[in-house]
């Protein structure tokens, strides 16, 4: 008993100070989820059955898997800041943190030099569930049915603080589509970039019949980086001296 | 072993989710510190059923369990809303009411 105590102490402690030094908030989650499941084992092992199990179900099944959803509604690359916006704050805190530590230990730590065990309560009724039950429905009654208001409670204001108005109309395809057509813009998609004999990049603007360039053709992120190209006008004479005069010379051979 | 181990361990796992609510700016952390919190004092509980010898540390540990569940849901929702208006969970960009 003593041996699984200090493994899991020490590995619960770990969970903790994990928990605590974790740069994101998903790494917390899993070992505070490891400090909850080591705590479940040392209440199996202090004859607390019913509770180990309670454990397990509702704080690393469903507590943390909440905590996780949450995470992961909110976006898990958010990191903590690590600006202090109290000077001074982060090692008063870890010596107020420390303070509290020592005198918790030197207070509570040897309170109970004693131990009676759980044998004979446990045995009472036939079991640690069946005592449990018999406590609880019985002296702890009104406590039990004010839990039901609480959860019934939480429930309602959980669902209420999730609630949104909507605020405007649904959007469906059809609004949108009269929307954009509204607007003004040209609505289809834009002329792909100039393709040409000496150039096949999308850094160069099409172009024109009447030889201009298109500056919407060039993808925007090229636009807003300035890397367009400009149009060599020597080589397009050049390309349009060729087309021309090859088909020139290609119909004149043909007649 | 003796309850005073246990109770230690509890001390110490109380301190850090202490430390974890006064170091962490994520309230979302600084949530799972105070979740930390309520387990040390749920282990003190247990602990203390032991050495007493009846179940009802163990009934006020199931209590404390029921609105630990409770407060997780109402406080993870605040968290939610809060993030929906203000793009981040950080407890320091909440200072609207700060005089």
């Amino acid at each position: 008993m003593t041996f699984l105590f200090w493994i899991l102490a020490t590995l619960s402690v770990i969970g903790g100070l994990g928990m605590l030094l974790s740069r994101k908030a998903v790494h917390s989650a899993l070992w505070l989820a490891l400090t909850m499941m080591c705590l479940a084992v040392l209440y199996v092992a202090q004859s607390a059955v019913f509770l180990g199990t309670v454990q397990v179900i509702v704080y690393t099944g469903a507590v943390m898997m909440l905590f996780l959803f949450v995470l992961m509604l909110i976006g898990v690359s958010a990191a903590d800041s690590l600006r202090e916006s109290i000077r001074g704050q982060r090692p008063v805190a870890v010596l107020v943190a420390v303070a509290l530590g020592a005198t918790l230990i030197a207070a509570v730590g040897n309170a109970l030099d004693f131990s009676v065990g759980l044998q004979a309560a446990n045995a009472e009724y036939g079991g640690n569930v069946q005592g449990l039950a018999a406590l609880m429905f019985g002296r702890y009654l009104i406590a039990f049915e004010a839990t039901a208001a609480l959860l019934i409670t939480a429930a309602l204001g959980a669902t209420i603080l999730a609630h949104r108005e909507r605020l405007f109309p649904r959007q469906d395809q059809r609004t949108r589509s009269v929307e954009r057509f509204r607007s003004g813009v040209h609505p289809g998609q834009r002329p792909s970039p100039g393709v040409y004999a000496r150039h096949n990049a999308v850094d160069v603007p099409a172009l024109l019949p009447d030889g201009s360039a298109v500056p919407d053709s060039i993808p925007g992120p090229l636009r807003a980086r300035g890397t367009v190209r400009e149009i060599d006008a020597t080589a397009t004479e050049e390309v349009l001296d060729r087309l021309v005069g090859g088909a020139a010379s290609d119909t004149g051979g043909e007649r | 072993m003796s309850p005073d181990a246990y109770l230690s361990l509890a001390s110490i796992l109380f301190a850090i989710g202490a430390a974890g609510v006064l170091l962490r700016r994520n309230a979302i952390i600084a949530f799972m510190s105070i979740e930390l919190m309520l387990n040390a004092a749920n282990l003190a509980f247990v602990t203390a059923a032991r050495a007493w010898g009846n179940l009802d540390g163990q009934v006020v540990a199931f209590f404390v369990m029921v609105v630990a569940a409770a407060e997780v849901v109402v406080g993870l929702a605040i968290i939610m809303t809060i993030f929906r208006s203000r793009q981040s969970t950080s407890v320091d960009e909440t200072s609207l009411l700060r005089w």
